[in-house]
């Protein structure tokens, strides 16, 4: 049983690092910022969730198995949040032509307005 | 040479790469962002060297908000910069620094090779009376206990360090509010993930506080995590950083350093000693100072990074920031 | 030559290497960075040291290796750290509002000569 899981480990952290080695070749080979962001943010949802896959029939500390699924997740989280970010900064500024101004309900109404675009 | 060794060796080549990429990068903001990558890096240095506590902290202060610091200043400064570049010190005279540097860092070298053996130590005398404190986290305990006075000077020195930053405000801005961090106005995702990570890094900052009495952790390290997710809630927008001259948020910034002074005074009658703590309350008492400081020093943090109080136009026409 | 020794040669190339990054960049930002990479470098001698005083612990059978003194100053002196750097950043932002430069030379604005002539 344990040598069936300690194989298990080694598959998946091992493909996670594949995923990872994969994620940082298109890093540095993929032409534009979308295409490199595609390449990230695939390396940090499936490498990663590969490793810790992985890693979970290795704890040993009482839910333990709780803190490395709540990485994955908060790594998902932030990896998603600052694609969209660094996606919306690169933009070309005529794909904004289709954008209403007001397209963003988010903006609590206690915040300052702000009106200049650069 | 042992697999630990390899893997200590690539990582110690990864950390000059990146100091050296920080050192000769043309652009600050691409310097200050391998500065933050380094900060990663130097956090598993850390845990390599069985210091967790430190690892802890220089991830979430050295790389996180050091990083966001450095980050938001390299944008606002990068109009300066083709004119600096020009101000650069000939080759002569840089290589002249390089092989003084060279000779300093071989210097010191030569110092960590010459280290005594076996090392002086005071790692025995901690671990023989820590169980006084009712602590089970030694570094909690010489901050605590041992070396209380380091501590209470420091959480004082954090204090001055925000009135300095307020005091760099013009005449017109003051009681105002904090004007570096521009909220971020386009798309929704950033505000998404300032809705829906700070119950969560909320938990974890309190975890950090809670368990660093006996487990690695402590009142730094959680409360740079309850500073960083207040920066978040500002960046996104959510909510306006605070006037400087709010009373509440004064007393909040100085409740953790009174705490300390006002016990540690109390453990001249109690105790014999200023900042002594009497056996049986020693732990009771830490915890109070801990939760004390915990407040002030998340409360400054996060306004050290707020930056000094801006006049209120500049506030709205800087509302969206792009590098 | 031991994981600590190889860390504590480390450091002693990142002081280096911060000291130079100090003196010869011209941006008073950069040489905010560099006086972080020296910082980070002499915590990172303390860590060193903490280590090797943590070899007690493991002859005396504790679990725990590490000297916690010296890890407490770091703690301590990386907060500190933290503080001087927001003081310094802001200085310089203000320094940058108010006269329109982000380097720490005298008061006229550089010409535009080409590089590497001027000497600070």
């Amino acid at each position: 049983m344990s040598l069936a899981l300690d194989l298990f480990t080694i598959v998946a952290v091992t493909l996670g690092a594949i995923f990872f080695l994969a994620g940082t070749v298109g890093l540095l080979r993929f032409p534009d910022t979308l295409t490199r962001l595609h390449a990230l943010t695939k390396a940090d949802n499936l490498g990663l969730g590969l490793v810790v896959l992985g890693l979970l029939p290795q704890t040993t500390a009482p839910f333990g198995w709780i803190g490395l699924i709540a990485v994955w997740l908060l790594a998902l989280l932030s990896g998603a949040t600052v694609g969209q970010l660094l996606a919306e900064a690169v933009r070309p500024p005529e794909w904004d032509q289709t954008r209403t101004p007001a397209a963003s309900p988010d903006v609590p109404p206690n915040a300052p307005e702000a009106s200049s675009h650069d | 040479m042992t697999s630990a060794l390899v893997v200590d060796t690539a990582l110690v080549l990864l950390v000059l790469g990146l100091a050296l990429w920080i050192t000769a990068a043309r652009a600050a903001y691409g310097a200050a962002v391998g500065f933050v990558a380094y900060g990663l890096l130097l956090t598993i240095v850390w845990v390599r060297l069985a210091a967790v506590d430190v690892a802890m902290t220089e991830a979430a202060l050295g790389s996180g908000l050091t990083g966001l610091l450095l980050l938001g200043a390299a944008a606002r400064l990068a109009p300066y910069e083709a004119a600096e570049y020009q101000r650069r010190p000939g080759l002569g005279l840089r290589v002249l620094v390089g092989v003084l540097c060279a000779a300093l860092a071989a210097g010191l070298a030569a110092v960590v090779l010459l280290l005594p053996d076996p090392a002086p130590s005071q790692a025995l005398a901690v671990a023989a009376h820590l169980p006084a404190t009712g602590l089970g986290n030694p570094v909690t305990g010489v901050l605590m206990a041992y070396r209380a006075v380091d501590t209470l000077l420091e959480s004082v020195v954090l204090v001055p360090a925000l009135i300095g930053v307020w005091s760099l405000s013009t005449e017109m801005a003051w009681g105002g509010r904090p004007g570096f961090l521009t909220p971020w106005r386009s798309g929704s995702a950033l505000p998404l993930l300032a809705r829906v990570l700070p119950p969560f890094g909320i938990l974890v900052g309190i975890h950090l506080v809670w368990a660093g009495a006996d487990d690695p952790g402590g009142k730094f390290q959680g409360a740079a995590v309850l500073a960083a997710m207040w920066i978040l809630v500002m960046v996104a927008g959510l909510r306006e950083p605070p006037r400087v001259s709010d009373r509440l948020m004064r007393f909040l910034l100085v409740i953790g350093p009174l705490c300390f002074i006002g016990i540690g005074a109390a453990g001249i009658r109690l105790a014999g000693a200023f900042l002594a703590y009497p056996e049986a309350y020693a732990k009771p008492l830490i915890l109070a100072i801990e939760v004390g400081l915990t407040i002030s020093v998340t409360a400054v943090l996060g306004l050290l990074l707020a930056g000094p109080p801006a006049p209120e136009p500049q506030y709205q026409r800087q509302s969206r920031r792009r590098s | 030559m031991s994981g600590t020794t190889l860390f504590g040669l480390c450091a002693a190339a990142l002081v280096g290497l911060g000291l130079y990054g100090l003196i010869c960049q011209p941006g008073a930002l950069r040489k905010i960075l560099a006086f972080n990479l020296i910082g980070s470098g002499v915590f990172l001698l303390f860590g060193v040291i903490a280590q090797r005083g943590g070899g007690v612990l493991a002859l005396a059978g504790t679990g725990r290796d590490g000297d916690p003194v010296p890890q407490a100053l770091v703690i301590t002196g990386l907060v500190v750290a933290f503080a001087a750097t927001a003081i310094a950043v802001t200085l310089l932002v203000r320094l940058a509002e108010t006269s329109a430069r982000g380097t720490l030379e005298g008061d006229e604005p550089p010409p535009p000569a080409p590089s590497g002539e001027r000497r600070p």
